[in-house]
């Protein structure tokens, strides 16, 4: 058979043009069928080798095989680059529109700003040392007055209009129980703060029957107004930002002496009372300062009520101080009435708290 | 407190503006409200003029045309309507140009023909009283021309104070003057109480009444001076300058005196008209129960035991230290005044105050427990002004009944405490100064202490060191102090594990698309009536603001339902609220304890969580929207409890607001009912305007307490589990608990979780038959299961299902 080599050199050309021009995979299945498959020439061939003269099977055999592989390699190799661009079209016909929204949709949730406003609180003083401390709400007169050195008739009792049960059982007026209540069940030191709800039966444009206060409460052997002095500059530039300053100036509480009301430096003006354009600030009404909250040095008379549980006033001193936690929030957020605090209108509600 | 200042600038000028002085006086602890501004606002074209003429307008009868010299050497006419005007008189003229008080300037006019540049001044024109009848006659000796402003101080300002009630001192212009002098150093005029009148009258005082206090416990000192030949006419224009500025109104001489004295010295006086105190007895003592008077201000009122009485011998004639009697009023006719100053115990007129709900200028001083001394600083300057203004004689001898004179207060004061407390030093002969210009008096009493006499007008409220070292404080100046921090040996801050908790029970219902309310505390008893538990037990305020909020809450529910009843309201239909709150309830009678209570709360008092939520639609462009179902809430209430650890069990149950059907009990894991979830009962959805509601209402306190503490480890990922899913076919009244219940009890040990995924009810599973489709994952901590060992606990469910008539299908 002198022709069997010219014609697997034909049969390569042959097979190797179709297989390069088939476009489907069905097509160069049957390319594989037509020159690979049990009928095929090539198969054929390779299988009548034997019956060649023993001088040509070694280089017919050899040059079948070669077309075999080469055949092989190039059907595998046009199927995978059919495949691939078969799944790259199928993956193009897929595409979706990606500007439509996720589902389901978000619906974010909302802490209330007063929650939001006390927990930031809360976070500001336990990083400063303090504990946080709750009571009752419906409180004895005794925790929320007599042992805050309002004794009975006490003309600063005038200065909360209070909700009663009885005589002696009412709605706290100030989360200040709470001091007498702590140290009765801690001796000293300690070092809390008491967020919560308090009461005053007023309801204005400016007063609600019920708002939210955080008291702070620290005694221990050594403290002064200077560390009070410390402590809220700390709580002021947390709460309204690092360039703020803070002032004491003397007040008059009935549980604190001396007592102080304090000033942070206003945010809005940056403390000058006069905004960019020359207009007076009305944030601070042109003082340049914004009351924040009242506190003292704890008054030796309310340290006597809780002197068995080791706060003897010549041994222990300490401060206490108490905040709105609304006011916090309507300075802090430019909210405008203290109403709609407790409206619950979800499109305030959805403003804050994230 | 109302200050004017060109009377506080006659007792201490500091040279300061009402602005800086302002500032001053809130750096020292004396607050100022506000700077009001009263009477013209320039005294520009004010001016002293003299009547030349006055004749009768020729067109107008009520009219006259007055030839006025204002000094500049040229008569000018100004035409007046007032009916005391007269030649010869000396009056305030405004020129054209001036601006009145209310902002608009004069002008000249034409007045029925006659051309009027200028006006003659009534007092109310430029703030100085009420008076309208006529134009102000002023002093002869002043001259045409001059500035009405040296006579007048017809443009003032008003330092309006708020005084703490610890400082009834500063109730009085000199009080505040003392101030301004410890916070500036300016000079302080002497005080004006301090020098007397000479009795100039024949028979002595208490000749001609007498006084007698029945009750000591309401009256510590009552002094009672006698004037007669009184002439009560109008007060001059100063005084009435003076009291109009402070906010009161002028009266007549006699009972501007005594309002006068009170604004200047503190002390509250009463003027009696003596010839109407019968029998010329004054005796004080309480009321009797139910005992009647008419007072000043022409009210009958009815007193109770406690109030305290001045009478005289037929009954009384006055309430102590609130108001006087209209019995004894001064009026024109009065010839003979008895002064009253005398010294009520505070207690006792705040208590009475209230009681009658009538709150005066005295009553206000005197709650504040004012020093017996000071009655008789007031019957002094009244005194020499009763002579001056009144042209009384006053009666030798002053009354004064003091049963027990006080003694001065002497307080010691270390001044190592003072930087102890303060964390400054203060040199010694700073707080000397300080105090002395206070008007302490100050003693060395050794190293480094300093005894310190308190003035009676500070009695009250400088009783102990901290006292006094609040005075060294406040006037030393706070800005000097330092900025510290706590040294805080032994104090650390964290939050409890109940309080995480909350935060993080709050934040689950936040993540699952919750808003957080806030609702009041109180609700309305018609609120609890329409949640249908109008007869629970609860606490009721004694006195609300309204009925609307007079009820504790019992539970949070109802602020749940007003918030969505609220949203829905304004278009906002679909809503999901939760609140994080207490609840109240009567834990017995409300009695306290005498002494303190020892940490007790007089009322039970509980955290709750509790949501409501009313149907989300649409959802997503491929997603529902979120129901108002049971399972909706449950679901909430399944995440809080995954957040808390704690397997929460719901049971059937309800509450009379809940849908009878679909609603349960939620019990901790020992069994503890510990909250509800449910639909709403129409009817309660239905009162709130919302179509269909669900919620549920959680013991968060008691939902802490289940929870667990850290968790131990448990080797699952040594060995493989073997999950296997089963189909459980049940009549379908059995509920998912008992066939769970029994599951788990089948399964034993070595099933460590079954879980439903997929209830059926149809064809294949016949007609009231349902089928839970159940995962089921075993586990051994030991060893790996074998098939054989899975499928006998298998044949055990199978087998214990038969008895609730259950089966396995597929
Ligand atoms: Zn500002």
């Amino acid at each position: 058979m002198p022709e069997a080599p010219a014609r697997l050199t034909e049969i390569r050309g042959e097979g190797e043009a179709a297989i390069e021009a088939a476009g489907s995979a069905a097509e160069l299945e049957e390319l594989r069928v037509r020159y690979l498959g049990r009928k095929a020439e090539l198969t054929q061939m390779l299988r009548s080798i034997g019956e060649l003269p023993p001088q040509q099977r070694g280089p017919v055999g050899k040059g079948a095989n070669e077309v075999k592989r080469a055949l092989e390699g190039l059907l595998d190799s046009r199927t995978s680059a059919l495949a691939a661009s078969e799944l790259d079209e199928r993956l193009r016909t897929d595409a979706i529109d990606v500007t439509l929204p996720g589902d389901p949709p978000a619906a974010p949730g909302h802490l209330h700003l007063i929650t939001e406003t006390r927990r930031e609180i809360e976070d500001v003083f336990l990083g400063l040392g303090f504990s946080v401390a709750e009571g009752p709400e419906v409180e004895f007169d005794y925790y929320n007055f007599t042992a805050l050195n309002h004794p009975p008739d006490h003309p600063a009792r005038m200065l909360a209009d209070t909700f009663y049960f009885t005589d002696e059982v009412l709605l706290r007026t100030h989360t200040s129980p709470m001091q007498v209540r702590a140290m009765e069940e801690t001796e000293p030191p300690i070092y809390i703060i008491v967020p919560g709800k308090v009461y005053r039966r007023d309801s204005d444009a400016t007063h609600t029957p019920m708002f939210h206060q955080v008291e702070g409460l620290a005694v221990d052997d050594d403290i002064t107004l200077g560390d009070l002095q410390g402590v809220l500059l700390e709580f002021a530039r947390a709460i309204f930002g690092a360039e703020r300053d803070i002032r004491l100036r003397p007040h008059y509480f009935p549980f604190t002496e001396p007592s102080v009301e304090v000033d942070v430096s206003c945010f809005a003006c940056n403390g000058t009372g006069t905004l960019d354009r020359g207009a007076r600030c009305n944030l601070c009404k042109g003082s340049g300062w914004i009351e924040i909250l009242g506190s003292g040095m704890v008054d030796p008379n309310v340290l006597g009520f809780v002197a068995h549980n080791g706060y003897d006033p010549e041994r222990v001193q300490g401060f206490a101080f108490g905040m709105g936690i609304e006011r916090i929030a309507m300075l802090r957020h430019g909210v405008p009435d203290l109403r709609l605090f407790f409206e619950n209108d979800v499109r305030f509600l959805e403003q804050f708290g994230r | 407190m109302r200050v004017p200042l060109a009377w506080l600038r006659c007792l201490c000028d500091p040279g300061l503006s009402a602005e800086e002085l302002g500032e001053r006086l809130d750096l020292t602890g004396t607050e100022v409200e506000r700077i009001e501004r009263v009477g013209v606002g320039s005294a520009d074209n004010f001016v002293i003029g003299k009547v030349m003429s006055a004749e009768k307008h020729p067109d107008a009868d009520r009219l006259s045309v007055c030839r006025v010299d204002d000094g500049s050497g040229e008569p000018r006419t100004i035409v007046c309507g007032a009916p005391n005007v007269a030649a010869g008189q000396t009056v305030a003229v405004a020129l054209p140009g001036a601006v009145m008080p209310d902002g608009t300037e004069l002008g000249e006019a034409k007045l029925r023909g006659v051309r009027s540049s200028g006006m003659i001044l009534a007092e109310d024109e430029v703030g100085i009283g009420g008076d309208h009848d006529g134009i102000m006659v002023l002093a002869d000796e002043l001259e045409a021309g001059a500035a009405l402003t040296d006579a007048l101080p017809i443009a003032d300002e008003v330092l309006e104070l708020e005084i703490t009630p610890n400082r009834p001192d500063c109730l009085s212009v000199y009080g505040v003057a003392r101030e301004v002098h410890a916070a500036t150093g300016a000079d302080l005029a002497q005080d004006p109480a301090a020098t007397d009148a000479g009795a100039t009258g024949g028979s002595p005082a208490d000749s001609m009444v007498s006084v007698e206090i029945a009750d000591p416990d309401i009256c510590l000192r009552f002094t009672g001076r006698v004037f007669e030949g009184v002439g009560v006419r109008a007060s001059p224009e100063w005084l009435k300058q003076r009291l109009t500025a402070a906010g009161q109104r002028p009266i007549s001489n006699v009972v501007d005196i005594t309002n006068y004295v009170m604004l200047c010295t503190g002390q509250p006086l009463h003027a009696f008209d003596l010839d109407y105190v019968r029998g010329g007895r004054i005796v004080v003592r309480g009321a009797k129960e139910g005992e009647q008077m008419v007072t000043l201000d022409g009210v009958e009122r009815t007193l109770g035991a406690d109030v305290a009485l001045v009478c005289d011998a037929d009954g009384p004639s006055g309430i102590a230290g609130v108001m006087g009697g209209q019995v004894s009023e001064v009026s024109g006719a009065t010839s003979r005044v008895l002064m009253e100053a005398a010294t009520w115990v505070g207690p006792n007129i705040l208590r009475t105050s209230k009681a009658l709900g009538l709150r005066t200028e005295a009553s206000a001083r005197f709650e504040k427990q004012l020093h017996p001394e000071l009655a008789l600083a007031a019957q002094r300057l009244a005194a020499k002004l009763m002579v001056d203004l009144c042209g009384a004689r006053m009666a030798p001898g002053t009354i004064d009944v003091y049963p027990s004179p006080a003694k001065p207060r002497v307080v010691a004061l270390r001044l190592d405490r003072i930087e102890q407390l303060l964390g400054a030093r203060v040199p010694e002969k700073v707080v000397r100064r300080i105090l002395e210009a206070l008007g302490f008096e100050v003693q060395s009493a050794g190293d480094a202490l300093l005894e310190v006499t308190v003035p009676t007008w500070r009695d009250a409220d400088v009783q102990r060191e901290a006292d006094l070292i609040e005075e060294v404080a406040r006037i030393h100046g706070l800005e000097k102090l330092p900025i510290t921090l706590p040294a805080r040996e032994r104090a650390v801050g964290r939050l409890t594990p109940r309080q995480r908790l909350r935060r993080r029970s709050e934040d689950t219902l936040r993540d699952r698309g919750m808003h957080e309310v806030v609702g009041w505390s109180f609700t309305s008893p018609q609120a609890l009536e329409r949640l249908r538990i109008g007869d629970a037990p609860s606490l009721v305020l004694a006195n609300p603001l309204s009925e609307d909020g007079s009820v504790m809450r019992s539970l949070l529910l109802p602020g749940l339902l007003d918030a969505a009843a609220h949203n829905r309201a304004r278009g906002a239909g679909g809503v999901g609220l939760f609140e994080s709150a207490h609840v109240y309830a009567p834990d017995g009678p409300l009695d306290a304890p005498e002494g303190s209570p020892g940490g007790l709360a007089p009322a039970a008092e509980r955290h709750h969580l509790a949501a409501l939520l009313t149907p989300v639609a649409p959802g997503g462009w491929r997603s529902q929207g979120r129901p108002a179902d049971f399972y909706a809430a449950k679901g909430l209430v399944d995440a809080l409890g995954a957040t808390a650890g704690v397997e929460l069990v719901a049971e059937p149950g309800s509450r009379p607001f809940l849908h009878p059907g679909r609603s349960a009990a939620v019990l901790a894991p020992d069994g503890g009912e510990i909250g509800w979830i449910g639909e709403l009962h129409p009817l309660v959805a239905g009162a709130w305007d919302l179509e269909e509601a669900a919620a549920f209402e959680l013991d968060f306190d008691a939902l802490s307490e289940a929870a667990p503490g850290p968790a131990a480890y448990r080797d699952l990922t040594s060995l493989p589990a073997v999950l296997q899913d089963i189909a459980v076919v049940t009549p379908e009244e059995v509920s998912a608990a008992t066939i769970l219940a029994l599951v788990r009890e089948a399964g034993g040990e070595l099933l460590i979780s079954a879980r439903v995924f997929d209830v059926y009810a149809g064809e294949q599973v016949g007609e009231g038959n349902r089928s839970l489709a159940i995962r089921l994952e075993f586990r051994a901590a030991d060893r790996t299961l074998t098939d054989d060992e899975v499928a006998a606990r298998r044949d055990a469910i199978e087998s214990a299902l038969g008895s609730i008539g259950g089966r396995l299908r597929g």
